[in-house]
This record gives C-alpha cells, sequence and structure tokens, in this order.
C-alpha cells in the first residue's frame, strides 16, 4: 500500500541575481497513515521551503522545484495543474504556520476565516459555514466559541490563534496536516498545550502530521519517527527512540550532546563546532563534514547516501571498510536510516 | 478639530489682514476718497478696531453662518453659493476619475510586478507628477479641446459632465498617480504578508486571495490618502477654473485675492479648510472602519 | 577535531557569509551607482546646475537683455536647437531671445526648491527630534502648531500670504513657502525619532551613561534622518513645481526676475498659436522636476533593506 504522502529527491532552488541558492537538495522522506513526522533542522535547512514545495505554495519565482516528486496516495502533485492542485490544498494537505499573529488576515473575524475553508471548498451556505466555525473553535477548545467567533485575531492571545489556526486547518479534515514550527512564538506551557491538542486531535481524526521544528524537546513527546535534515536533505531518519538511543550521523550525535542537561552535573555545553552552510556554497561530499569530528578524506569527495543503517554484527571497523553481512533489514518505510559513510561507526560508539 | 480650526481661521485672517496693503483706499480706485466716507468704511468692516476684536466679529458671525461681507457688500455667503456647485462638480469628477482609475492602474502593475505594465505605470505616474498641474491643463487644452476636438475647451455651456470631463481629469491626474503608485506599492508589500501565504495555503483562487485578501488590506493606505488628497484638489481647482474658464468658487478666491477683497478671501478660505477638516474627520473615522486594530485599541 | 581543520571549518561555512563590507550607506551607493535614473537624474541636474551657476557660459544676453521688439514672437527655424541661427529657440512677446531667458530662468526655481527644502530640512530635523524625544509640553505643542498648519491646503495658503506681502523676491518666496513647507516634514522626522527612540540600542547607550545631547545625535539621528533626507530630494522637485505655480498665478516672483514659471504665464494667452513659447519652459521645467523624483526615489530604494 503506498504511504499516505511520499516526497522523493526534490530539489527546490532560489535564483537571486544570477546566483542559485539551494535550499533543498534531494530530500526523501514517507508519511504513513495515522504517522507523527517530526522534521527537525537548524534555520536554513530547508526544512520550511520543502514543506511549501509540497502544499505547492512556493513563490515561484525566485523559487524553482528543480527536480523530484512528491506523491500523495499514490498521485503525483508536481507538475499537476494548478486548479488541480488547489483542490487537494487545504482540503487533503492543510498547513499552519509559526507566527499566528502574521499568518492570520488581520482585517477579518477569525469566524469568516474559518468558513471561508467551508464556503470554497465545499460551497457550504455561509450561515452552515458560520455554525461549522463555531463547532470547529470548540473542538480545537477555545472558551466561549459562540462569542469570540466575531472577534479579529489581534484579540485573541497567542496560544488562542494558534488553535484558530489549528481549527481554519481541519476544517476539511484533511489526511495530512504539516505544522511549520506551530510553537516556537509561544510560551513553554502554552507550547505543551499546543503540542497536546495537536496529538489528540491527530489521534480522533486519524491525521498524518508533520511536524516541523528545531526544538528535540517538543519532539520527543509527540512524534513517532524524525527526519533530521541538515544544508537541504535528510541525513538521518529513524523511530524517535532509535535517534534518541542510538544517533547514527555526527550530526544528530552533536546535537543530542549540545542539548542542556539539569540532571547531569558538572557537564560543560559541548556546541556543534562551526556554522550553518551558506546554502549558495554548500561543501563538497558531505555538507556537513566541515563540521564534524569524525571526517575523513571519503567525506569532503563522495555524497553520502541516505542508507539503512547495518545494525548488531558487521559493523564497519575504524578503517571504513564496509562490512559484509547484512543483518535482516526492516520494511523500506521505517528503519534507521543514516547519510553518513561511518554511520555504523556512529551507533557502535553510542552505546 | 475645533481649536485646529480655530488656529487655521486666525492663520487665515492674520495673513489676510495683518499685512501692509489698505483695502479699503484700493476700493476707491483712483479717485481719492473723502475722509468721512473711508472713516465709515472702515468702522463698518471692523477695521479701525484691534485685530483680535476684529476676529471675533468674525468668528461670532461665522457661529451664525454669516461668512461676512465682501467689500462690494454683498454677503459672501451668497456670492458663493452660486459658484459653490460648479466646483463641487469638478470635484466630483476629477475625485471619481482619480480613484476608478488609479486603483485600476495600481492594481494592474502591483500584480505584474516587474513586467512592463509596472514600468509603465511607474514611469508615467512620475512623469505626471513631475509637470505642473496648469502645464498639464495647458497642453490637454491644446491637444485634447481643440486639436482634436474631443473635449469643450472652455466654459460651462456644455453642462454636466461634458463641460467638465477635461477639467476634472487634468485636475484628477497627479492625485490620480499618487493613488496608482501608492495602491501598486501597498499591493506588492501585502503580497509577501503572511496572512497571503495562508491564504494561498487554504486552497483559495488566486482571484480570491486578491480580492478578499490583498486588496482589502492594501486600500487601507489609499483611503487615508484621500483625506490630504481633498486638499491637493481644492488648490488645483483655484488654476484649473481659470484656465478651462469655469465660473466656480476657486475662480472667485483668486480674483479675490487680486483685487485685496480681504473679507471674500477669508471668507472663501474658511470655507474650504471646513470642508477640508470636515473631509479628513470622516477619513479617521473610515479608517477605523477598514482596520479593526485601530477600532479596539 | 585539530584546531586548523576548526579553523578551516570556521572560514568555509563563516566567510561567504560576511562577504564584503556592510554599511548601510555603503551598500546604498553601490546599489545607486548600479540604477540607469540615478545616472540620468545626475546628468540633468549637473546641467541645470550649470545653467543656474553660470549663465554666462551658455548664452551672451543678460537676463531681459538685448530683447528687440521688432523681433518679437519669431517662431524658431526649426526643432533642433543646434540647427545654428540667431535665436534656437525663437523669440518671446518682448523680442527676448528665448533661450537665453530660458538659461536665466533656472537659477530662482532651483534656488528656490533648495531654499525652502533647506529650511524646511533644517526646521524639522530640529524641532522634530526634540519634540520626538523629550515628549510631553513640547511635543503636545508642537504638534498643535503642525496640525493647525496642516488643515491649511498648501497652495491657498502660499496663495493668500504671498499677494499680501509686499515684496516678490526669491528670499521673499522661499521664506513663505519655507513657513508652510515646515510641519509635514517635521512631523515625518518626529515619527522617525518616535520609532527609534524606543529600540534596544538607544536603551543600551542610555544604560552606558551617554548623556542626551550625545544619545540624539550619535543613536538617534543617523537612524531617524534616512527617510526625511530622502523626502526632502523628492521635496526639491515638488517645490519648484509649486513655485513655478505661483509665479504663473501672479503672485510668485515678478518682472524683472526671470524664471520659468513666468515665462509660461506670459504664454498663457498666445500659446495656440504659439505652441514653442509653451513647450520650451514646460520641457526645462519637468525636466528639472522629473530629475529630482527621480533622484528621490533612487536614493530611497537604495536604502530600503527590504528591497535587497
Amino acid at each position: 500500500m503506498s504511504p499516505l504522502l511520499e516526497v522523493e529527491d526534490l530539489h527546490v532552488e532560489f535564483r537571486a541575481r544570477g546566483s542559485a541558492v539551494k535550499a533543498v537538495n534531494g530530500l526523501s522522506y514517507t508519511l504513513e497513515e495515522g504517522e507523527t513526522l517530526a522534521i527537525l533542522g537548524e534555520s536554513g535547512s530547508g526544512k520550511s521551503v520543502a514543506a511549501q514545495a509540497v502544499m505547492g505554495i512556493l513563490d515561484t519565482p525566485p523559487a524553482r522545484i528543480t527536480g523530484g516528486a512528491v506523491r500523495f496516495r499514490g498521485t503525483e502533485l508536481l507538475g499537476m495543474p494548478e486548479k488541480k492542485r488547489r483542490a487537494y490544498r487545504g482540503a487533503q494537505i492543510a498547513m499552519i504556520f509559526q507566527d499566528a499573529l502574521s499568518s492570520l488576515n488581520p482585517v477579518h473575524r477569525v469566524g469568516d476565516q474559518i468558513a471561508e475553508m467551508l464556503i470554497v471548498h465545499r460551497g457550504t451556505s455561509r450561515r452552515e459555514a458560520r455554525r461549522r466555525a463555531v463547532e470547529l473553535m470548540d473542538r480545537v477548545r477555545i472558551p466561549s466559541a459562540a462569542d469570540r467567533v466575531n472577534d479579529f485575531p489581534h484579540q485573541f492571545s497567542g496560544g488562542m490563534r494558534q488553535r484558530v489556526m489549528i481549527a481554519m486547518a481541519l476544517a476539511l479534515e484533511p489526511d495530512v496536516l504539516i505544522a511549520d514550527e506551530p510553537t516556537t512564538a509561544l510560551d513553554v506551557t502554552v507550547q505543551a498545550q499546543i503540542m497536546k491538542l495537536l496529538s489528540e486531535l491527530q489521534d480522533e481524526m486519524a491525521m498524518g502530521l508533520i511536524l516541523i521544528t528545531h526544538d528535540l524537546g517538543v519532539v520527543a513527546d509527540v512524534a513517532d519517527r524524525i527526519a533530521l535534515m541538515y544544508a537541504g536533505r535528510v541525513v538521518e531518519e529513524a523511530d524517535v527512540e532509535d535517534l534518541y538511543a542510538r544517533p547514527a550521523h555526527p550530526y544528530a550525535e552533536g546535537l543530542l550532546l549540545s542539548v542542556p542537561r539539569i540532571d547531569v552535573r558538572d557537564r560543560e555545553l559541548t556546541p556543534i563546532k562551526g556554522a550553518p552552510p551558506n546554502l549558495a556554497a554548500i561543501p563538497a561530499g558531505c555538507p556537513f563534514h566541515p563540521r564534524c569530528p569524525r571526517a575523513r578524506d571519503r567525506c569532503s569527495t563522495e555524497v553520502p547516501e541516505l542508507r539503512l543503517v547495518r545494525t548488531g554484527e558487521g559493523a564497519s571497523d575504524r578503517s571504513g571498510a564496509r562490512s559484509e553481512a547484512p543483518s535482516p533489514s526492516p520494511s523500506p518505510a521505517g528503519g534507521h536510516r543514516s547519510a553518513c559513510h561511518f554511520a555504523e561507526e556512529v551507533v557502535s560508539d553510542g552505546r | 478639530m475645533v481649536p485646529v480650526l480655530i488656529g487655521t481661521t486666525l492663520l487665515i485672517y492674520l495673513a489676510v489682514f495683518a499685512l501692509p496693503g489698505d483695502p479699503i483706499r484700493a476700493l476707491g480706485g483712483d479717485k481719492p476718497m473723502p475722509p468721512a466716507v473711508y472713516a465709515s468704511l472702515r468702522h463698518h468692516y471692523h477695521l479701525d478696531q484691534p485685530l483680535i476684536v476684529q476676529y471675533g466679529h468674525y468668528l461670532w458671525g461665522l457661529v451664525h453662518g454669516d461668512f461676512g461681507e465682501t467689500l462690494n457688500g454683498q454677503s459672501v455667503g451668497d456670492v458663493m453659493k452660486t459658484d459653490w456647485a460648479v466646483t463641487a462638480r469638478l470635484g466630483v469628477t476629477a475625485w471619481i476619475f482619480e480613484l476608478v482609475v488609479g486603483i485600476a492602474l495600481g492594481v494592474w502593475a502591483g500584480r505584474r510586478k516587474g513586467g512592463v505594465v509596472d514600468t509603465l505605470v511607474l514611469s508615467g505616474t512620475t512623469l505626471v507628477i513631475a509637470v505642473p498641474t496648469f502645464v498639464l491643463a495647458y497642453c490637454a487644452q491644446l491637444i485634447f479641446g481643440l486639436k482634436l476636438g474631443w473635449f469643450p475647451t472652455a466654459g460651462t455651456d456644455d453642462g454636466w459632465p461634458y463641460s467638465y470631463l477635461l477639467p476634472g481629469i487634468v485636475l484628477g491626474s497627479a492625485s490620480l498617480a499618487y493613488i496608482a503608485r501608492l495602491t501598486r506599492t501597498s499591493l506588492v508589500e501585502n503580497f509577501r504578508a503572511d496572512y497571503v501565504r495562508t491564504a494561498v495555503a487554504k486552497g483559495l483562487t488566486r482571484r480570491r486571495v486578491l480580492v478578499r485578501h490583498t486588496l482589502r488590506n492594501s486600500l487601507i493606505p489609499v483611503v487615508t490618502y484621500l483625506g490630504v488628497d481633498l486638499g491637493h484638489l481644492m488648490a488645483g481647482a483655484i488654476v484649473i477654473e481659470g484656465i478651462f474658464n469655469l465660473p466656480g468658487i476657486g475662480g472667485q478666491i483668486f480674483t479675490a485675492i487680486q483685487i485685496k477683497d480681504g473679507p471674500t478671501v477669508v471668507g472663501i478660505a474658511t470655507l474650504l479648510v471646513l470642508v477640508y477638516l470636515f473631509a479628513n474627520l470622516v477619513v479617521d473615522l473610515l479608517y477605523g472602519v477598514l482596520d479593526p486594530r485601530i477600532r479596539y485599541e | 577535531m585539530s584546531e586548523t581543520t576548526e579553523v578551516a571549518a570556521t572560514a568555509q561555512t563563516g566567510a561567504v557569509v560576511s562577504g564584503a563590507s556592510a554599511s548601510l550607506w555603503g551598500d546604498a551607493w553601490r546599489d545607486l551607482c548600479r540604477r540607469v535614473t540615478f545616472w540620468v537624474a545626475v546628468v540633468i541636474l549637473a546641467f541645470m546646475g550649470l545653467l543656474a551657476a553660470f549663465p554666462s557660459l551658455f548664452t551672451s544676453a543678460g537676463p531681459n537683455g538685448g530683447c528687440d521688439v521688432r523681433q518679437a514672437k519669431l517662431r524658431p527655424k526649426s526643432w533642433n536647437p543646434f540647427a545654428g541661427g540667431d535665436h534656437p529657440f525663437g523669440t518671446d512677446t518682448h523680442g527676448c531671445d528665448y533661450w537665453a531667458q530660458i538659461v536665466h530662468g533656472t537659477r530662482a526655481p532651483i534656488i528656490v526648491g533648495l531654499l525652502v527644502t533647506g529650511i524646511a530640512l533644517v526646521l524639522a530635523i530640529t524641532l522634530g527630534s526634540l519634540s520626538g524625544y523629550y515628549g510631553r509640553l513640547l511635543d503636545a505643542l508642537l504638534s498643535r502648531i503642525t496640525d493647525v498648519f496642516f488643515g491649511l491646503p498648501l497652495l491657498l495658503g502660499a496663495l493668500v500670504i504671498l499677494t499680501a506681502f509686499p515684496s516678490h523676491g526669491v528670499l521673499t518666496e522661499s521664506f513663505v513657502l519655507g513657513l508652510l513647507w515646515w510641519p509635514t516634514m517635521t512631523r515625518l522626522m518626529r515619527g522617525q525619532v518616535l520609532s527609534v527612540r524606543d529600540a534596544d540600542y538607544v536603551q543600551a547607550a542610555r544604560l552606558l551613561g551617554a548623556r542626551d545631547p550625545r544619545i540624539v545625535v550619535r543613536h538617534i539621528l543617523p537612524n531617524a534622518v534616512a527617510p526625511v533626507f530622502v523626502y526632502g530630494m523628492l521635496n526639491v522637485g515638488v517645490v519648484i513645481g509649486y513655485e513655478a505655480t505661483l509665479d504663473y498665478l501672479g503672485v510668485g516672483l515678478q518682472y524683472p526676475t526671470v524664471s520659468w514659471g513666468l515665462q509660461l504665464s506670459q504664454a498663457q494667452e498666445i500659446f495656440t498659436d504659439f505652441p514653442y513659447l509653451l513647450i520650451y519652459p514646460a520641457l526645462f521645467l519637468t525636466a528639472t522636476v522629473l530629475s529630482f523624483l527621480l533622484l528621490g526615489d533612487a536614493v530611497r530604494d537604495a536604502l530600503d533593506p527590504k528591497l535587497r
């Protein structure tokens, strides 16, 4: 059975004044029914651009999708005529954004903005759509929904506004919800509430959820799988527990080490050296190699593929020679993948 | 608003009456005026009293709807009544023209930013702003009135709207340029706004995103401009009415200034200021209607 | 990772980001140099500046000089002014060489434009900064005063005041127009100062012990002044336009001063038969105003960080 959403080898480029910035370089991931996939990465890793490419809302120009495929339940979305694509947008695949204050139209009432989804996609009458809007606001736990449906976005607090956005996105019961940093702009306590809400709604509606974030803590609670992005591609993909317990890429390793921990005393903060790459001039070979404590010659010349990490016996030795004994691999979707030449080494070092 | 009104009318009053130049003597023309007549005229117009008292008289009259007397003895109010309609028609023509064409051009240019239309609109509007209105008026009169004969060149003989079309278009052209640019800039800025991205992500048609989301928000600055615009129109009317020979109050105030008919000048100027302040008040209220963020503060 | 590789890492990832020097004015200047409209405007304005400063380089006649009434209203021989002949632009109603009149008519509008903008700018920057920075009573007072001026449409005010003034020289006109123009710019400056005043770097300066004058001059002014400066540049063109209109209405400069506006005023009765009397001054006037507008536009676009 085809996965709910499948992104394969996506390439997105931005052209500005002659130079090309490669925001997304061969991104691949899959999302199954009812699954929560967290896409993790620093600013500039291309995660938002990729999400917008999937939704088809990138400004072209200056952005251009230069390769790859995006399949929703097997149907190829890229290259689809805009009119057909619009039918998917909002109705099958919905997206919510980081800053709800600027992402909601300030001059339209909240109820109207939610109702708009139903009116435009389903041809619902205005009255009925408004009624549904109140229901949706209730469902996302906005108190006194019936009274507040006529309010404007600036009259809500940050957390409430984000709930409005969620209500709007879920109005048509989409199969996939992409949440682009939904809690970054919120206080920690509100963050927790929103994440809990998303999680519950996802269960209720059997949605696939793609959670884009840079916050490891948020991910740990909510996600089933993680795709870690660096310089526009996935460098590690695994179930949450697997990645946290046995990272198979130096970047993931570095990230986990750099999280400050209250429970471990006298441990120095160990950040990852260097800075994220300039996307107009991505380093050759493995894009992480300039910052990698394990980098070797091979890393600066050969781009590592995202491949299954071999576990157990047969891990490669220090010289980097590939192991000869493949272990039984899990199903193609799922499993622990890493884009590092020495992934097994990372895993074994961590044990 | 009242303090501003008082302040502005005082300013005008001072400008007209506090500066040198004796209007009463000018009334008499070349003939020397008998002192008794001179004194009585001065007394009649309160010119023998301190300036501030004169102003007090004037304000008192204003409150009762009396705009004063011209130096010919007519009521300023009466004089304005007849000519007010002409100016109003001219103003309305200009206003409709500048709004409809201005916003349309602005939207067209903004939608295809950087394209041919955009460049044309930007350069065209810059050019129109650069040419002083009276030069435009003469050129228009020459080309469209005389040479091509599309419009009547002067006077109100053809009545509404034909007589007012060409003057109205010329009068509104500078404002049109501003409105088109303002709409375009506002539109371009709003296209990049986050909420437009959300609207697109909702799967709305391009048209709906443009009209219901982008345009509505983009027109707010245009509305606020309209208040100031009225001032430009009023000033421009003075010039346009002269060139196209329309008997409106613009031409009247101009003549009054020439012959130093102080009361008429102050009377008409006060009326114009009143209209201007009122219009700005309306614009302020309208702004509250259009942008709910202001409303609830 | 050894130290050399660490340095190499930072160098590779960090270096390309910083690039060439990134000061606001430096960047703006580079951007400006690339724009065609900027250079067009500069060339035209340089030409006009030469005409205004050194008229004798361009014509031998003095202002209103060498006029022969018997040679009045001579049409120019051809549209090409370089075709030669005594009067490349023809003659006006008094028989003066039109080209000479145009050359001499350059100085007045430009001086008025620069003077008015200069006065308004100085007033605006001082009053606007003080009002915006200190706030309270000073600000309230200033706002009321500017409100009063705003209630008066500019042309109307200029018309009324100039009529009553006994003299009509360049200085008078500049003074009166400057008086009417300063409120808009002051409001703008005040708004800018207000938005900069609460910035973090101002707070930081204050906490470090800097005193008010230093804060205003070194921190607030440089950051607040750019839009006002741009507005000023655009403004010169607008003032020149207004000046011409006032001349045309007869309340601005008067004979024997020569200005384009006056030339247009003289042409109004007969231009239908002698269109060149209208066209030449109109052309020069438009070119000058246009150049200031283009200059102002170019500078504003170059300084706008959002458009980079």
